[in-house]
Order: C-alpha cells, then sequence, then structure tokens
C-alpha cells in the first residue's frame, strides 16, 4: 500500500529542518513563455517526503520546460520555486544540486570513456585535489548500490553498459551527491519490461528512506503503477490532480488529451499476394544490435505483421536491411516476384517501400531544414518538385501544404525549421511523406515511440488505413501491447533470428514473452 | 553561463549579426591601437578612407576583393556541405599555374577561345587537387582539414620547384618567376590604366551563379542536406558521397578561378608571392557572409577594404598594417560568436 498514511509517519523524523508539513518542494505559479508559446501558465503545486508524484502529459504538455525550471536550466518569468523551506535562486543548476534536487535526463549525460566511479565522482571534489579517494568513492558507491537495488560494477567502463544500466550510474550519481528529491524524466522509455520492474522496486526503497521522487511520463499504466499521485499537465496548464488510488487509466487519459480516445478496431485481414519476400537473409550487425542471420520472411498485402522482441536482437539491422541502408551479406530480397540486384535507400523507395524510422530527430529529419525542404527529401528528384535539376519550389511548398492540412501537422508554416516541432507533429510529417506515394510496403520501426496518446492512436489509424488499400505493413516495436493490437501475424525475433509466425490470438503474452527471452519453442 | 536554443532570428535581425560582429571587432582592436600609441578614432578614418576615400582606394578595394569573392564562394559552398576545405590557397595556385602553362602561347587561339579554355582548365585542375581529400574522407576516413590544409604547403613547394624549373623564365634575371601571359591571354581593365580587371566581373557572376544552385537546383538541396544531417539525407536516398564528390569539385573550380583571375588579370606572371594568404582569408569572408553567396560579395569587399585601408593607414599613422590581420581575425571570432547567438540565448547564471 502507498497510503498516505505511510507518508505521514515517516515525515516525524525528517532529516531536514526547514519543511513544514513535510514538504519538501514547492512550486508556486510557474509560468514561462517562449514567444507566443505559453509552456507553463501559473503551476503550483507541492511535492511531500516520502512520496512518488508522477507528472503526466502529452508532449509538448510542458512536462520538461516545468522541471527545467525547477532544476534551474530555465528561468521562469514569473512564480517561485521553494525547496525544504527555502527559496531555491531561479537559473541556477548549482543551487538546485547543493539544495538536494537530482536530475535523471531522458537523454544520458555520462562520460562513455571513463568508469561509473569517475562518471559519479566526477565533479564532486575539488580541483586542486590531484587524486581521487577511489577506495572512499567506491565503497560509498557499493553501499547506495546495495542500499538500493541498483546493482553495477563501479569499475566497469560506460561504453561498455547497456542502457538500463547507463540509468542506474545516473541514480547513483544524484544519490552520491545527497538528493533527497529525484526527478526522473521520462525514465522508462529506454528501458525493456523487466528493468522497468527493477526500476519502480528501486523507487520503492528510495521513497521509504524518505526522498521524494517527481515521475515524469506520458505512459499510463506506468503512472499507475508507480506513482502514489498524479499531476497532469495539458497545453501548459495543470489540469488535474487525483491520488493514484481513486483514480483510473481512462479518466486519467481523458484529463490528459481532454477527450475520450476510442481504441482503434481492426476488421479481419484478407491477405493478399506476397509483396516483399527476404529469403536467408544473413546480414552483418547494425544500430548496435545482433546481425541477421538467415532471417526469411515474407510480407503479404493488406496484413500488418508484427516483430515483437527485446531491443538489440537484430530488428535494427532487419530495418536497415529493408530501408535500404544496410546491404544483404547472403540471401536474396524479393519485391513482388522480381529478385532485387542493387541495393539502396533510393532502390527501396523506387520499389514502392515507404520507411518510418526509429529515431526521427537524427535519421527521420533534418532538423536544420524547413518542413517543405523534408517533406520533399525522399522524393525531390520526381518530375513532381524538379525539371532539369532545377527544384520546383512553388510545388513543394504546396505538397507540404497538402500533408500539414491532410495529416493534422500544427506548425507555424511550411518554412519553419523542422527541429521546432513537437515529436508527435514531426511524425505526422514523416507519416504524410511516407504514405502520400501511396506505398504497398510499409516499414514501420517503432512508429509511436515517445509519442502522446492522441498522435498514437493517429499513427494506428493511418497504418491501418494503409492496410485496408491492401499495403504490406512491417510493424517493429519494443511496446507489446502494440504488437497485440495492431498486427495480423507475431513473429518474434531473437538472436537475429525469427520464430514461427502466429496469427492474432495464437500465441499467449506469455508464450511470445518466452520467445522474446530466447527460449526457442518445444518441436519448433 | 548557459546556452539555450531559440527559434530561428527573422531575416532583418539576422543581417544585424554581421553588423555587430564588425563593431565588436571595432572595440576590440582600438585596445591594441590604444596600445600601439595612435587614436582609435584617426586610425579608423584612416583606414576607411584608404579603402574608400578617392577613386583610387576604392578601386583598389574591389582589385583586392576580387580573389576574396572566389576564394570566399569556394569556402562557402563547401563548408555548407560540412567539407571543410582549408585548401582554397592550395587551388588557387595550381589554377594560377594552368593559366601559365596555357596562358604564355601554348595555344594559338584567339582570346574570346583563350580565357574560356584557360578558365575551364584551371577550374579542373583545382577541382582536381580537392577531389583527392574529398576521396580520402569517403573511403576511408581521413580527416579532410588535416589532408587539405598540408596540401597548400605541398603545393606552394610544388610551386617553387616549377619556377626554379620548368616554368622559370629565362629572361628573369634569375628570380624564381615565370613568363608573362600573352596578350590574348589577359583579362582587360575594366577602366583604362587602373588595376580593375574583368576578373571582377567574373567573380560577380561567379557568385550570382553559386547562389543559384544552392538556392534553386536539385545540387545545393542535396548539399544543404548533406551538411545539416548526413545520417537523415543518406537515409531519404540522397547520395552522400555522391554530392560530397560534386561540393568539392565545385569548391575547387572557385578556389582555382581565383589564381587565374589574378594571374590572368592583375599579375601577368605567376610567382610565389601571387597569394598573400587569400585561400585562408577566404574563410573569414565566408564565415562573414554566413555562408551566403550575395553575402561573399559584401564581405570580400569589406575584409579587401580593411587590408588596402590598413596599407594606407600605416604610411600616415605609423601603426603597423598587421593591425589589418589582427582585425580580420577578431572579425572571424566575433562572427562565429554572433552565428552561435543568433541559435542560442545566453543566460547569465
Amino acid at each position: 500500500m502507498r497510503g498516505s498514511a505511510d507518508v505521514e509517519e515517516k515525515n516525524q523524523n525528517g532529516r531536514y529542518d526547514g519543511a513544514e508539513d513535510g514538504i519538501v518542494l514547492r512550486l508556486t505559479g510557474i509560468t514561462k513563455r517562449f514567444g507566443p508559446l505559453v509552456a507553463n501558465d501559473a503551476i503550483s503545486f507541492d511535492l511531500k517526503r516520502g512520496e512518488v508524484v508522477a507528472l503526466l502529459g502529452e508532449n509538448g504538455a510542458g512536462k520538461t520546460t516545468l522541471m527545467n525550471i525547477l532544476f534551474g536550466h530555465y528561468v521562469a518569468d514569473e512564480g517561485s520555486v521553494e525547496a525544504f523551506g527555502k527559496a531555491l535562486p531561479p537559473g541556477d543548476p548549482r543551487a538546485a544540486l547543493d539544495a538536494g534536487i537530482g536530475m535523471v535526463h531522458q537523454h544520458f549525460t555520462l562520460a562513455e570513456n571513463m568508469t561509473v566511479l569517475e562518471n559519479i565522482a566526477l565533479g564532486t571534489q575539488a580541483m586542486w585535489r590531484a587524486r581521487l579517494d577511489r577506495g572512499a568513492a567506491a565503497r560509498r558507491i557499493r553501499k547506495l548500490s546495495g542500499d538500493f537495488g541498483l546493482a553495477i560494477d563501479p569499475g566497469a567502463v560506460v561504453a561498455a553498459l547497456s542502457v538500463g544500466e547507463r540509468q542506474r550510474v545516473e541514480i547513483l550519481k544524484a544519490l552520491y551527491r545527497d538528493a533527497r528529491i529525484l526527478i526522473l524524466d521520462e525514465p522508462t522509455a529506454v528501458l525493456t519490461p523487466a528493468e522497468t520492474e527493477a526500476l519502480f522496486r528501486t523507487l520503492k526503497l528510495l521513497v521509504a528512506q524518505g526522498l521524494s521522487i517527481i515521475f515524469i511520463s506520458h505512459k499510463l499504466h506506468e503512472v499507475m503503477a508507480a506513482s502514489d499521485r498524479v499531476l497532469v499537465l495539458r497545453a501548459g496548464h495543470l489540469v488535474g490532480e487525483r491520488r493514484t488510488a481513486e483514480t483510473s487509466r481512462s479518466e486519467l487519459a481523458a484529463l490528459m488529451v481532454g477527450q475520450e480516445i476510442a481504441p482503434a478496431t481492426v476488421a479481419p485481414a484478407k491477405a493478399g499476394p506476397p509483396l516483399l519476400e527476404l529469403a536467408n537473409v544473413s546480414t552483418r550487425a547494425g544500430g548496435g544490435g545482433a546481425a541477421l542471420d538467415e532471417v526469411s520472411l515474407t510480407l503479404r498485402g493488406g496484413e500488418i505483421t508484427g516483430l515483437a522482441g527485446v531491443s538489440g536482437n537484430g530488428q535494427a539491422a532487419l530495418a536497415a536491411l529493408i530501408a535500404g541502408t544496410m546491404q544483404p551479406l547472403g540471401g536474396d530480397i524479393a519485391i513482388g516476384s522480381a529478385t532485387v540486384k542493387e541495393w539502396s535507400p533510393r532502390r527501396a523507395l523506387a520499389s514502392g517501400i515507404a520507411r518510418i524510422p526509429e529515431d526521427r530527430h537524427a535519421v527521420g529529419t533534418i532538423g536544420d531544414m524547413s518542413v517543405t525542404e523534408n517533406v520533399i527529401s525522399e522524393r525531390y528528384r520526381s518530375a513532381r518538385f524538379s525539371r532539369l535539376g532545377f527544384l520546383d519550389w512553388r510545388a513543394a511548398r504546396g505538397f507540404a501544404e497538402e500533408i500539414i492540412a491532410d495529416y493534422d501537422v500544427k506548425c507555424p508554416s511550411p518554412e519553419a525549421r523542422i527541429r521546432l516541432l513537437s515529436g508527435g507533429n514531426m511524425q505526422k510529417l514523416i507519416l504524410g511523406r511516407a504514405l502520400d506515394p501511396e506505398p504497398s510496403v510499409i516499414l514501420a520501426n517503432q512508429p509511436t515511440r515517445g509519442l502522446d496518446v492522441g498522435a498514437v492512436s493517429y499513427v494506428h489509424k493511418k497504418l491501418l488505413e494503409a492496410r485496408a488499400r491492401g499495403a504490406a505493413i512491417l510493424l517493429i516495436s519494443e511496446d507489446l501491447e502494440e504488437i497485440l493490437a495492431l498486427s495480423d501475424r507475431i513473429l518474434v525475433m531473437s538472436k537475429g533470428r525469427l520464430s514461427t509466425p502466429s496469427a492474432r490470438g495464437e500465441r499467449t503474452v506469455r508464450e511470445l514473452g518466452e520467445l522474446m527471452a530466447g527460449h526457442a519453442e518445444a518441436g519448433a | 553561463m548557459r546556452l539555450e536554443p531559440k527559434p530561428t532570428p527573422p531575416l532583418g535581425v539576422t543581417l544585424l549579426f554581421p553588423v555587430a560582429a564588425i563593431a565588436a571587432t571595432l572595440v576590440i582592436t582600438s585596445l591594441l591601437v590604444l596600445a600601439a600609441g595612435a587614436s582609435p578614432f584617426s586610425v579608423f578614418y584612416l583606414v576607411a578612407r584608404g579603402a574608400a576615400g578617392t577613386q583610387f582606394a576604392a578601386l583598389e578595394t574591389l582589385t583586392r576583393a576580387t580573389p576574396l569573392i572566389f576564394t570566399g564562394l569556394a569556402v562557402a559552398v563547401a563548408f555548407r556541405a560540412k567539407l571543410w576545405n582549408i585548401g582554397a590557397e592550395a587551388q588557387l595556385y595550381i589554377g594560377g599555374v594552368v593559366t601559365i602553362v596555357l596562358g604564355t602561347g601554348a595555344l594559338p587561339l584567339p582570346s574570346f577561345l583563350l580565357i574560356p579554355v584557360i578558365m575551364l582548365a584551371a577550374m579542373a585542375a583545382g577541382a582536381l587537387l580537392l577531389l583527392g581529400p574529398a576521396v580520402l574522407k569517403t573511403r576511408f576516413g581521413v580527416d579532410e582539414v588535416v589532408t587539405t590544409l598540408l596540401l597548400n604547403f605541398i603545393v606552394l613547394l610544388f610551386v617553387s620547384m616549377l619556377l626554379e624549373g620548368p616554368l622559370k623564365d629565362p629572361m628573369g634575371l634569375g628570380w624564381p618567376q615565370s613568363q608573362r601571359v600573352v596578350a590574348e591571354a589577359q583579362l582587360p581593365r575594366i577602366i583604362q590604366g587602373k588595376r580593375l580587371h574583368y576578373g571582377f566581373v567574373i567573380a560577380l557572376c561567379a557568385a550570382a551563379i553559386v547562389w543559384v544552385i544552392m538556392k534553386k537546383t536539385v545540387l545545393g538541396y542535396e548539399m544543404r542536406a548533406v551538411g545539416h544531417n548526413a545520417e537523415a539525407a543518406s537515409f531519404a536516398g540522397i547520395p552522400v558521397n555522391r554530392v560530397l564528390m560534386k561540393t568539392a569539385l565545385l569548391s575547387g573550380g572557385l578556389a582555382a578561378l581565383a589564381g587565374f583571375s589574378e594571374v590572368s588579370g592583375l599579375k601577368g606572371n605567376l610567382t610565389l608571392d601571387l597569394s598573400p594568404g587569400y585561400g585562408y582569408s577566404g574563410i573569414v569572408v565566408a564565415m562573414l557572409a554566413m555562408l551566403n553567396p550575395l553575402g561573399v560579395v559584401a564581405s570580400a569587399i569589406f575584409v579587401a577594404g580593411i587590408f588596402v585601408g590598413a596599407d594606407a593607414m600605416s604610411r600616415t599613422a605609423g601603426v603597423p598594417s598587421y593591425i589589418a590581420d589582427v582585425m580580420v581575425a577578431t572579425a572571424l571570432l566575433t562572427m562565429v560568436t554572433a552565428i552561435l547567438m543568433s541559435r542560442y540565448r545566453m543566460r547569465w547564471r
């Protein structure tokens, strides 16, 4: 039970004298504007000792801005922050650190070529101390990691660690500096289900020791599982505050988007002809994951094939292969019935393959170019957009406006740099670019990762529309719920190999989980 | 101090950045002028008058700006695609060598044919010179900053060898200089009796053509895409390596035109002091112009004006003309800072 009585009790032996009523952090009337955009509008809330507060909201709702103000990265236009009864000077991360506030960012800030110990102790010692007292530091790290279930070897080099382990290092870094308030920005976005559970266990140990935690997320089930109290942000406003025990997923979802969302309904599939076939294809290792080992796969029209698996088992290589950025080392790729000889992104596009890449910032878009320049990037050579080596900017701009209207993209103008768009709007543009030419095959690699509920359902709707039109879709996702909801056929990837396919509902979640963990089926 | 990203400022504000950078440059260099025992106001006045105060001064500034426009364009084109061509100096000299090889009587052609042939040949040579580093970069990942920079010294020594050997002027009294180009290979002067020549007009045309390439063509789009995000460009099917090769060819060719124009329009022969670092100054010119081809013309004239004006100033005020180098270098630093500040907002605690 995570009831409030529990919390009140712990407050009796509070270590910090300045705290009244067990309130360790108080935000009052925080307002932050970026030009005409109000990222935070008069937001106030308190954080109590020994409490996990979830900050829930869509992308662009203002969660990260709020935390950046709290941590001193941004200066609020109005409002104040008080920690342990003392006002924090605005815009001073040092003061936030000294006051016992630690932040674990979504993107880690570790020096890869240094050890865990060096990363944690970095910057905690005076500069004139020539040597680090490694013995004492290592003992302290071991104690902290033992106390809070954050197993890690202080001597390991960060480059060799998995994403989950790196996150543990970040948390240890904050604890090593005596953080009493821990802010976690989308901590589960990069974790496997098992790692997420371990993280939640750690959070419980931390609050049991009297720490307070702010947990930023847009995933409802995690918020329900890990928090005591939920604050919901929408478009910069604090629109709701609920005790987790007294609310429900559907209530939170409605608060978050401001409307009810109907789940996607899926009509049974009418499988068409094979549109893309891989026969015994092998590749080199790619994207930090396994190589493909004689993989055979057939994608049929009118069907969504879901590819489940723990990240790093060859999904990146398979996606790169189909996208055309990776060459097969052996085996055949056939489009329709013709075997492909040369293979490149341009060939893939010309063969009618649409690609939705996993990383929309680094791979899917060119951040410093405009929306217009980005939507034509896959087709700028076509007669529609260029003639005799000259681009037709009027046609390009028209196309951008078409996609902005058709796909409901919120952006200031087609000339705006795409970097300024939120993740969901960026993904809608990528969808528009990929789906507009009515592709026969669609590679959707983590198409909804990091998106809010509204954008997720939009992406799903568009994929189902393409399926109804007769396209063959390969959906690669680490979100098993998404795979189960959309796929007509499910494959599991493990160590560079594919399982036998199963039809919708044929295998249980548990069976899929075993395949994901790499246990071959008996007799398979 | 911290940096916060901010949206692109409107064009009017963007145009203020070079102005602000130049103002900051004047403030910083005035300290050095004070240290040299002169009054900053009189020194800057003398520089300005020396650069544009008389018809002679203004024409001299434009003459000096001509090679800087070419090297500035070369750098702007290359940097736009993030191909770091530090070797415009070498490409300039190769352009000069080709001009001498073809322009001293080897080709018996009339002027209207000979000059275009020499221009194209010079561009081809400069282009090929930069193709080497570009191939090494795309094939083997060799850093082009190192290769292009070191090629400058190799090419200068190569030119020195030519001027002591095959290209040495037999009538040159033993000086390391080449024969003069024939009359048909000379670019005419724009005004009779003045030094300003048609190389300046060619430079203006080059700037206009490069602007059109960058803004309106498929190639320019590809170059910008590769420069901004090569991985995303490659994913979208843009042939990154081929685009870098084309960029190298264009950039090297433009830099070589600087050498052609200096030899054919101004000097008439090739010596080892053909360029007082025009290749390197081209980097400043391109940065001051924020890599905009039309901006390159303005910033080349500005930089040339400082050099010309500082020469005149040092004769009158007794402050060494090295102040020009300091001003240009300071302008580069302040401009890079200004560009950074156009993308990020500074927060002091």
